[in-house]
Protein backbone atom coordinates (compact mmCIF):
# COMPACT_ATOMS: atom_id res chain seq x y z
CA UNK A 1 0.00 0.00 0.00
CA UNK A 2 1.42 3.42 -0.83
CA UNK A 3 0.16 6.86 -0.08
CA UNK A 4 2.24 9.67 -1.53
CA UNK A 5 2.99 12.49 0.92
CA UNK A 6 4.30 15.80 -0.42
CA UNK A 7 6.59 17.56 2.02
CA UNK A 8 7.12 21.36 2.07
CA UNK A 9 10.65 22.82 1.96
CA UNK A 10 10.76 23.63 5.63
CA UNK A 11 10.05 20.02 6.70
CA UNK A 12 12.51 18.36 4.33
CA UNK A 13 15.12 18.25 7.10
CA UNK A 14 13.10 15.28 8.41
CA UNK A 15 13.11 13.47 5.07
CA UNK A 16 16.79 13.87 4.08
CA UNK A 17 15.74 16.53 1.60
CA UNK A 18 13.06 14.46 -0.14
CA UNK A 19 10.07 16.46 -1.38
CA UNK A 20 7.92 13.34 -1.48
CA UNK A 21 7.80 10.27 0.74
CA UNK A 22 5.50 7.25 0.97
CA UNK A 23 3.53 5.86 3.85
CA UNK A 24 0.61 3.69 4.80
CA UNK A 25 -2.37 3.77 7.10
CA UNK A 26 -6.13 3.85 6.93
CA UNK A 27 -6.48 7.37 8.36
CA UNK A 28 -4.28 10.46 8.32
CA UNK A 29 -3.47 9.89 12.01
CA UNK A 30 -2.18 6.40 11.21
CA UNK A 31 -0.29 7.68 8.18
CA UNK A 32 1.55 10.30 10.26
CA UNK A 33 2.40 7.70 12.91
CA UNK A 34 3.74 5.48 10.12
CA UNK A 35 5.87 8.31 8.67
CA UNK A 36 7.32 8.98 12.12
CA UNK A 37 8.95 5.50 12.06
CA UNK A 38 11.21 6.52 9.17
CA UNK A 39 11.24 10.30 9.64
CA UNK A 40 11.61 10.94 13.35
CA UNK A 41 10.37 14.34 14.50
CA UNK A 42 8.07 14.90 11.53
CA UNK A 43 4.85 13.95 13.30
CA UNK A 44 5.36 16.53 16.06
CA UNK A 45 5.45 19.26 13.41
CA UNK A 46 2.02 18.19 12.19
CA UNK A 47 0.15 16.99 15.30
CA UNK A 48 -0.11 18.83 18.62
CA UNK A 49 0.00 17.43 22.17
CA UNK A 50 -3.75 16.96 22.17
CA UNK A 51 -3.51 14.76 19.08
CA UNK A 52 -5.08 17.36 16.78
CA UNK A 53 -3.78 18.85 13.56
CA UNK A 54 -1.53 21.84 14.29
CA UNK A 55 -3.23 25.15 13.72
CA UNK A 56 -0.97 26.72 11.14
CA UNK A 57 -0.30 23.59 9.11
CA UNK A 58 -2.55 22.87 6.13
CA UNK A 59 -2.99 19.23 5.13
CA UNK A 60 -4.78 18.28 1.94
CA UNK A 61 -6.09 14.91 0.85
CA UNK A 62 -5.79 15.03 -2.92
CA UNK A 63 -6.98 18.62 -3.36
CA UNK A 64 -9.19 19.12 -0.32
CA UNK A 65 -8.19 20.72 2.97
CA UNK A 66 -8.77 17.96 5.54
CA UNK A 67 -10.26 20.49 7.97
CA UNK A 68 -13.32 20.27 5.71
CA UNK A 69 -13.22 16.47 5.82
CA UNK A 70 -12.58 14.67 9.11
CA UNK A 71 -9.27 16.18 10.17
CA UNK A 72 -6.83 13.54 11.31
CA UNK A 73 -9.59 10.91 11.22
CA UNK A 74 -9.96 11.39 7.47
CA UNK A 75 -9.69 7.98 5.80
CA UNK A 76 -6.87 7.55 3.29
CA UNK A 77 -6.25 4.79 0.78
CA UNK A 78 -3.70 3.46 -1.68
CA UNK A 79 -3.11 5.92 -4.50
CA UNK A 80 -4.10 9.03 -2.50
CA UNK A 81 -1.81 12.03 -2.34
CA UNK A 82 -1.48 13.94 0.92
CA UNK A 83 0.08 17.42 0.68
CA UNK A 84 1.41 19.36 3.66
CA UNK A 85 1.81 23.14 3.42
CA UNK A 86 2.65 25.45 6.31
CA UNK A 87 0.01 28.19 6.44
CA UNK A 88 1.19 31.58 5.23
CA UNK A 89 0.07 33.95 7.95
CA UNK A 90 1.11 36.75 10.23
CA UNK A 91 -0.11 39.94 11.78
CA UNK A 92 0.60 43.29 13.24
CA UNK A 93 1.33 42.26 16.82
CA UNK B 1 19.07 42.45 -1.54
CA UNK B 2 15.67 42.40 -3.16
CA UNK B 3 15.71 43.47 -6.82
CA UNK B 4 12.23 44.20 -8.08
CA UNK B 5 10.74 46.03 -11.07
CA UNK B 6 8.92 49.33 -10.58
CA UNK B 7 5.80 47.73 -12.00
CA UNK B 8 5.75 44.93 -9.39
CA UNK B 9 6.64 47.35 -6.59
CA UNK B 10 3.67 49.53 -7.62
CA UNK B 11 1.33 46.51 -7.72
CA UNK B 12 2.20 45.58 -4.13
CA UNK B 13 1.66 49.16 -2.92
CA UNK B 14 -1.61 49.48 -4.86
CA UNK B 15 -2.92 46.24 -3.36
CA UNK B 16 -2.02 47.36 0.17
CA UNK B 17 -3.74 50.73 -0.37
CA UNK B 18 -6.83 49.11 -1.89
CA UNK B 19 -7.32 46.74 1.06
CA UNK B 20 -6.50 49.26 3.80
CA UNK B 21 -7.49 49.10 6.65
CA UNK B 22 -7.41 45.30 6.28
CA UNK B 23 -4.01 43.69 5.82
CA UNK B 24 -3.28 42.79 2.19
CA UNK B 25 -1.15 39.80 1.25
CA UNK B 26 0.25 38.00 -1.77
CA UNK B 27 3.10 36.36 -3.62
CA UNK B 28 5.45 37.18 -6.46
CA UNK B 29 6.54 33.94 -8.10
CA UNK B 30 9.68 33.47 -10.15
CA UNK B 31 11.64 30.61 -11.73
CA UNK B 32 12.87 28.19 -9.05
CA UNK B 33 16.36 29.09 -7.87
CA UNK B 34 16.51 32.33 -9.91
CA UNK B 35 15.73 34.82 -7.12
CA UNK B 36 13.87 36.85 -9.80
CA UNK B 37 10.39 38.05 -8.84
CA UNK B 38 8.30 37.95 -12.02
CA UNK B 39 4.67 36.95 -11.60
CA UNK B 40 2.41 38.89 -9.24
CA UNK B 41 -0.39 37.06 -7.47
CA UNK B 42 -2.58 38.99 -5.02
CA UNK B 43 -4.01 36.57 -2.45
CA UNK B 44 -7.20 36.83 -0.46
CA UNK B 45 -6.69 37.56 3.25
CA UNK B 46 -8.93 34.83 4.70
CA UNK B 47 -8.88 36.63 8.07
CA UNK B 48 -10.04 39.94 6.55
CA UNK B 49 -8.55 41.70 9.52
CA UNK B 50 -6.69 44.94 10.17
CA UNK B 51 -4.24 43.07 12.39
CA UNK B 52 -3.90 39.56 10.96
CA UNK B 53 -3.58 37.84 7.61
CA UNK B 54 -3.71 34.29 6.42
CA UNK B 55 -3.78 32.89 2.90
CA UNK B 56 -6.99 31.01 2.16
CA UNK B 57 -5.96 27.35 2.34
CA UNK B 58 -7.54 26.27 -0.96
CA UNK B 59 -6.11 29.28 -2.83
CA UNK B 60 -2.69 28.55 -1.34
CA UNK B 61 -2.92 24.90 -2.37
CA UNK B 62 -3.75 25.77 -5.97
CA UNK B 63 -1.01 28.39 -6.21
CA UNK B 64 1.66 26.15 -4.69
CA UNK B 65 0.65 23.31 -7.02
CA UNK B 66 0.73 25.68 -10.01
CA UNK B 67 4.18 27.00 -9.05
CA UNK B 68 5.43 23.44 -8.70
CA UNK B 69 4.08 22.53 -12.16
CA UNK B 70 5.70 25.67 -13.63
CA UNK B 71 9.01 25.07 -11.86
CA UNK B 72 8.49 28.33 -9.97
CA UNK B 73 8.81 29.21 -6.32
CA UNK B 74 7.54 32.07 -4.13
CA UNK B 75 10.33 34.69 -4.46
CA UNK B 76 8.45 37.40 -2.58
CA UNK B 77 5.78 36.93 0.07
CA UNK B 78 4.30 40.30 0.94
CA UNK B 79 1.77 41.65 3.39
CA UNK B 80 0.82 45.01 4.80
CA UNK B 81 0.58 46.47 8.29
CA UNK B 82 -2.11 49.10 8.45
CA UNK B 83 -1.34 50.89 11.72
CA UNK B 84 2.14 49.75 12.67
CA UNK B 85 5.58 49.91 11.10
CA UNK B 86 6.71 47.81 8.16
CA UNK B 87 8.70 45.44 10.35
CA UNK B 88 8.00 41.73 10.96
CA UNK B 89 5.98 41.07 14.12
CA UNK B 90 6.33 37.99 16.34
CA UNK B 91 3.69 36.01 14.40
CA UNK B 92 5.23 37.14 11.09
CA UNK B 93 8.48 35.60 12.26
CA UNK B 94 6.98 32.41 13.72
CA UNK B 95 4.95 31.62 10.62
CA UNK B 96 7.66 32.39 8.04
CA UNK B 97 8.16 29.05 6.39
CA UNK B 98 9.70 29.69 2.95
CA UNK B 99 13.42 30.06 3.64
CA UNK B 100 14.28 31.28 0.15
CA UNK B 101 11.61 34.02 0.05
CA UNK B 102 12.02 37.76 0.49
CA UNK B 103 9.43 38.83 3.05
CA UNK B 104 8.18 42.25 1.99
CA UNK B 105 6.36 44.39 4.49
CA UNK B 106 4.43 47.46 3.50
CA UNK B 107 2.89 49.92 5.94
CA UNK B 108 -0.17 51.98 5.03
CA UNK B 109 -0.37 53.72 8.41
CA UNK B 110 0.31 57.12 6.78
CA UNK B 111 -2.02 58.41 4.11
CA UNK B 112 0.54 60.14 1.95
CA UNK B 113 3.50 57.77 2.14
CA UNK B 114 3.90 53.99 2.03
CA UNK B 115 6.75 52.24 3.80
CA UNK B 116 8.17 49.32 1.77
CA UNK B 117 10.86 47.14 3.36
CA UNK B 118 12.19 43.65 2.73
CA UNK B 119 13.55 40.95 5.01
CA UNK B 120 14.95 37.45 5.10
CA UNK B 121 13.47 35.34 7.87
CA UNK B 122 15.16 31.99 8.56
CA UNK B 123 15.11 29.93 11.75
CA UNK B 124 13.39 32.76 13.60
CA UNK B 125 16.05 35.32 12.67
CA UNK B 126 15.08 38.51 10.81
CA UNK B 127 17.60 40.25 8.59
CA UNK B 128 16.58 43.42 6.79
CA UNK B 129 17.90 43.80 3.26
CA UNK B 130 18.09 46.70 0.80
CA UNK B 131 15.46 47.02 -1.92
CA UNK B 132 16.53 47.93 -5.43
CA UNK B 133 13.67 49.11 -7.65
CA UNK B 134 14.45 48.74 -11.34
CA UNK B 135 12.67 51.02 -13.81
Amino acid sequence: MAIEVRIPTILRTYTDGAKQVEGSGSTLAELFTDLEQRHGGLRERLVDNGGGLRRFVNVYLNDEDVRFLSGLDTPVKDGDTVTVLPAVAGGAF
Amino acid sequence: MLTISRSLYDKIVAHARADHPDEACGVIAGPAGSDRPERFIAMMNAERSPTFYRFDSAEQFHLWREMDDNDEEPVVIYHSHTATEAYPSRPDISYASEPQAHYVLVSTREEDTTEFRSYRITDGVVTEEPVSVVE
